[in-house]
């Protein structure tokens, strides 16, 4: 029998990305590179003050300057039907609260606020004019240090409102039983507030198609979110505005929200009638488009001498604006990652005279496991153990939190991969046993998790008559591949190749799905995909009619704008269609649409999360092994090695998920040595204003990290057994770095960063 | 940004006439300072005198001397044979200084003449006595982290923040200039002042005063040098603190002569004449080096955030001396 080779398979294979080309030719088009028909441009001017009221601005001369169109305050500006957009993502629990809505009073409630915005016939006119704007202001005393302010830290209203918010304090066994414990420790730990500042900056383009209909070209995670949140605050039908993210250079969770600048442009656009194009500059980006909240931490723990923990208690204190009650995960992972038979945690929120906070990658659980995971570590020093041996004699077989079954859990052979790839033999229990000249080696792990979270998505799939096939979705792609991802398993379920696949996304217009966050984004679109693909598949096999009557939909491939059944190794097909010499059936497109009368096949199909939730818990799990090297006499911390190890199910493309966990890897070391934006409290504002002060790794601070996957799929979360990557890559490096340099130095570092000034 | 006027004049005479008789004007050259600080509204000239076209690039090895036009660029400087040979200490510090892309902007005339990354002097809206004089110091009492330990005054506490001219003041560098009375020289360590009551006095620079070139005399520094930059990542950041270090030792490792400047200490790269003293006749060991260190850092003095210098600056100089007395 002449059998032909099966496709190969797509799915794990390290494809290189769909749009890779169009991205570093500059073929890609970003927020802010929108050009239209009588484009004007918007500068804003932020509140010098930190908190007060604004009692005089000064728009003259801005409105004589050349080229301005409209100058907007709070005195002139529109108001929208709505002032109150909602800032949700779906994966997270929800930010409680007020979005800003700018212009819409005179009251500061921090600084950089925008209290103006110039629109111009070019960016630079506009710039300029914005420099001539004149504000006087009626100053209040201010708060922006959150330890000055930890006395008023309050519980969440949204935990208040409910009992069951997962924001409430959590009890297992006896409250604090670490206290009495016969090995204890209790430990305070900083993060302080870092900034996502992805490459492309914050960039809107806000063109009124009509009086009531909205067309945003802007940079979020979320068309959908945003699509709701502007509708919502124009009192639009959701159809009637559409919001293009058809690229978006990078974001990290900074556009998981509705933000000023957003409202601003939209206001713009309505006052001139005109598209208008509004970007951030670099020092915006640290003022009103989120942060990682500042955070205090307090960590008890108590073990028996031979190593089995007794008791947990992890408080939390983190910061938050006067306007919004932003929450997230700090104490998940205290929760449920080791045994313990008593474990408390204690959330709490501090209000400042500050911008919202928003989730940047890892999010909370990437700042809780800094102070989980550097706990284990003190407490298998207090022990004298193995720090991974430590762990092990805590690892939890099903989860003690929701006491259900993990749905899929790896994280020791994860373990045994990372130990074996650092060479964690070569480690030493005793501080600065190792050493190259003047510098001292250490080795240290960090672990992380994150759930892995699945929404409903919807894709539709059309195949055309050129024997292509076009996929289109909602969802966003902020750098991970998602495209790339999706091609790859509509290949497979398609059986084609994939440069025959087109998958489109970043379009409100698109089918729904979820924002792209929170690790979910595969998870969610991934079974739509895949489902569509079905779906398409088993629309041609009717419409193809007797021949493949008796075909299954996995048997069939399409090739050469042919739908094909194959007559493999088994010989199945049917006798009367007389094709028993014959390798295959085939039927080409054109006869298939031209017999039913049809341009195109296409399916759409919605693909949701079962039950399985309530079954499983279900989680990624990572661990992050580092070598460092700290200078004695300068401090200066090198990260020589490090390799991160990742149970996120099904890899789906090993080359683009290995590039998510370097990038992880890479925020880490951000993390754990110099990220840190500094706010002077005296004035409320931020002195650390560009990259020249806000420090983020450059290559030079990044040794090659080295990743492995377990790759087993999880059966549970969905049907291709994908759990999720984005956050778990960033999610326990910092405390691996940290846990290193302790190991290097006998030095414990408990505040973020650890900048040569505190191991001298 | 504000409005200004750009001239590109092709000869040096008028260049700095235009300077000099305009209290307004500037000149530009790699503008990878004053650019910065003019989208910031730190800096608003209303002239800009671009000297690009003068021709002050080249690098003459004179018999005993460099010397470097003053716009050869940090990377020509940098890569250059003679620079290389005879004075490495300054190929080190240029090329700890910045990033490639800067280097290749950035000229050596413009380097010398940085002004302070103190943050308050970059945010127009703090006080800052050196952008605005009699507004106060806003880093006296705020976050003053990168901020001076020596010869600072209770008007100013800001860095001078090149790398080029911690090495330049080692190697007793003679400035060039030429201005509307004519040409002088400035020995290096005196193009710089402290900030005093005029804060906003950066250099000894008189009004439409030209830096043309930058000598380098020959020394016995071709060997035990070293460049020792304390930042807070690996690269592309202002020091913390830095240190030049320049050895010449006898067969017996004894130091004949030596030369140590420091970075990120003070308003003007700070020579260390005696700790350079204290190690001149003593054998090259960490002993002499923490005692040469010891004599360096007295008169020192931290404000809230900075007292971690008091400790990595001798640290540092150790760190410094040790490397350029192993180089080989």
């Amino acid at each position: 029998m002449n059998e032909q080779p099966k496709p190969k398979k797509q799915i794990g294979a390290p494809m290189n990305r769909v749009d890779a080309r169009q991205k570093v030719t500059g073929a890609a088009t970003y927020s802010a590179e929108y050009q239209l028909p009588n484009m004007t441009y918007a500068v804003l001017v932020g509140s010098t003050v930190t908190k007060g009221r604004l009692t005089g601005i000064d728009t003259k001369a801005a409105e004589r300057a050349p080229g301005v169109l409209a100058v907007i305050t709070h005195l002139n500006a529109p108001k929208p039907p709505s002032p109150k957009p909602e800032g949700k993502d779906p994966s997270q629990p929800q930010t409680q609260g007020n979005p800003l809505q700018v212009f819409n009073d005179d009251k500061i409630r921090f600084n950089d606020q925008p209290i103006a915005v110039v629109v111009a016939d070019s960016w630079e006119r506009a710039r300029y004019a914005a420099g001539l704007v004149q504000a006087q202001y009626a100053k209040e005393a201010h708060q922006t240090n959150l330890e000055a302010n930890a006395d008023k830290a309050f519980l969440p209203t949204a935990a208040k409102k409910n009992p069951k918010h997962p924001m409430n304090d959590y009890q297992r066994g006896q409250v604090d039983a670490y206290k009495t414990g016969a090995v204890k420790l209790e430990s305070e730990y900083v993060i302080p507030t870092e900034v996502h500042h992805p490459m492309e900056l914050q960039a809107i383009t806000a063109h009124w198609e009509a009086p009531d209909r909205l067309t945003l070209y802007d940079k979020t995670q979320g068309t959908l979110a945003t699509r709701r949140d502007f509708a919502k605050q124009w009192n639009l039908p959701e159809e009637n505005v559409k919001v293009i993210a058809t690229y978006v250079g990078g974001a990290f969770g900074n556009a998981l929200h509705s933000w000023p600048h957003e409202s601003a442009a939209i206001l713009a656009a309505k006052v001139v009638n005109r598209p208008v194009k509004l970007m951030l500059t670099r020092e915006q980006m640290f003022t009103m488009v989120g942060y990682r909240p500042y955070t205090w931490q307090k960590l008890g723990m108590s073990a028996t001498p031979d190593g089995k923990i007794t008791g947990i208690t992890h408080e939390s204190i983190g910061q938050t604006s006067t306007y919004e009650e932003f929450t997230e995960a700090t104490l998940a992972q205290t929760r449920m990652m080791y045994q313990s038979p008593n474990v408390t945690t204690r959330y709490r929120l501090a209000a400042l005279d500050i911008g919202s906070p928003i989730w940047m990658r890892g999010p909370g659980e990437a700042t809780g496991a800094f102070a989980l995971e550097s706990a284990m570590d003190e407490m298998a020093y207090l022990l004298n153990l193995d720090p991974l041996e430590f762990r092990l004699r805590n690892y939890t077989d099903e989860d003690p939190e929701k006491n259900k079954p993990w749905s899929t859990k790896f994280l020791k052979e994860c373990y045994k991969l990372g130990a074996d790839r650092i060479g964690w033999s070569k480690r030493q229990l005793k501080p600065g046993s190792l050493r190259d000249g003047d510098w001292l080696i250490g080795y240290g792990m960090g672990v992380g998790t994150f759930g892995a979270h699945r929404g409903a998505a919807t894709v539709g799939a059309q195949l055309l008559p050129n024997g292509t096939v076009l996929l289109q979705c909602a969802t966003t792609d902020i750098g991970p591949g998602t495209g790339t991802a999706m091609t790859q398993i509509a290949a497979d379920t398609l059986g084609i190749s994939p440069d025959k696949i087109k998958f489109e996304l970043g379009n409100s217009s698109f089918p729904k799905a979820v924002t792209q966050g929170g690790s979910s984004t595969v998870n969610s679109v991934g079974p739509a995909t895949q489902e569509a693909c079905l779906a398409l598949k088993d629309k041609l096999r009717t419409l193809a009619g007797a021949a493949f009557s008796t075909a299954k939909a996995e048997d069939i491939t399409f090739e050469g704008g042919q739908t094909v059944m194959r007559n493999d190794a088994n010989g199945k097909l049917p006798l009367q269609i007389g094709l028993r010499n014959n390798p295959s059936v085939k039927v080409s497109y054109s006869d298939i649409l031209r017999q039913n009368g049809q341009q195109n096949v296409s399916a759409t199909v919605e693909a949701k999360p079962g039950g399985e939730g309530q079954k499983y818990s279900m989680y990624s799990f990572s661990v992050h092994f580092a070598e460092v090297r700290v200078h004695q006499l300068t401090g200066e911390v090198r990260v020589s090695k490090l390799v991160s190890c990742a149970d996120a199910g099904t890899i789906v493309n090993e080359k683009t998920a290995g590039n998510q966990m370097k990038g992880g890897a890479v925020g880490g070391i951000g993390m754990a040595l110099m990220e840190h934006a500094r706010i002077d409290d005296r004035f409320g504002r931020y002195v650390t204003k560009d990259f020249a002060d806000y420090h983020v790794p450059v290559h030079a601070d990044s040794p090659a990290v080295e990743v492995a996957f377990v790759n087993q799929p999880d059966p549970h979360v969905n049907a291709l057994g994908t759990k999720g990557i984005g956050e778990i890559a960033i999610i326990g490096v910092a405390p691996a770095i940290a846990n290193a340099v302790f190991n290097a130095t006998g030095k414990r570092i408990r505040e973020l960063p650890i900048t040569p000034d505190k191991l001298i | 940004m504000n409005q200004f006027q750009y001239v590109r004049p092709t000869k040096q005479q008028a260049a700095i006439e235009a300077v000099a008789k305009d209290a307004t004007a500037t000149f530009i050259a790699g503008g990878t300072n004053l650019v910065d600080l003019m989208k910031r509204g730190v800096m608003t000239p209303q002239k800009l005198v671009d000297i690009n076209r003068l021709p002050l690039t080249r690098i003459d090895a004179d018999p005993g001397k460099l010397r470097i036009g003053a716009l050869a660029l940090n990377s020509t400087v940098a890569d250059d044979k003679q620079v290389r040979a005879r004075q490495p200490l300054l190929a080190l510090a240029l090329n700890a200084g910045a990033s490639a892309q800067l280097r290749n902007m950035a000229t050596v005339g413009g380097n010398m003449l940085q002004r302070t990354r103190c943050s308050y002097f970059y945010d127009t809206t703090m006080p800052c006595n050196k952008r605005e004089p009699g507004t106060g110091c806003g880093a006296l009492e705020g976050i003053n982290r990168m901020h001076a330990i020596f010869g600072f005054s209770d008007k100013c506490i800001a860095v001078h923040p090149s790398d080029m001219s911690v090495a330049l003041v080692a190697l007793d560098a003679t400035v060039q200039v030429s201005g509307p009375k004519g040409n002088r020289s400035i020995p290096f360590a005196e193009l710089h002042r402290l900030p005093g009551d005029m804060p906003q006095k950066d250099t000894t620079l008189e009004p439409g005063e030209l830096i043309t070139a930058v000598d380098v005399p020959d020394g016995p520094f071709t060997k035990h040098v070293h460049y020792q930059k304390v930042r807070e990542r690996a690269s592309y950041a202002f020091a913390l603190l830095s240190v030049a270090a320049a050895l010449d030792l006898d067969s017996n490792n004894i130091i004949k002569a030596a030369r140590l400047a420091m970075g990120g200490v003070a308003h003007k790269p700070w020579r260390l004449t005696a700790a350079e003293q204290a190690l001149v006749g003593k054998p090259a060991t960490e002993e002499t080096f923490r005692q040469a260190a010891t004599v360096a850092m007295q008169g020192a003095k931290a404000f809230k955030h900075n007292a971690y210098k008091l400790q990595l600056g001798p640290n540092t100089i150790i760190q410094a001396l040790k490397t350029a007395a192993s180089a080989a």
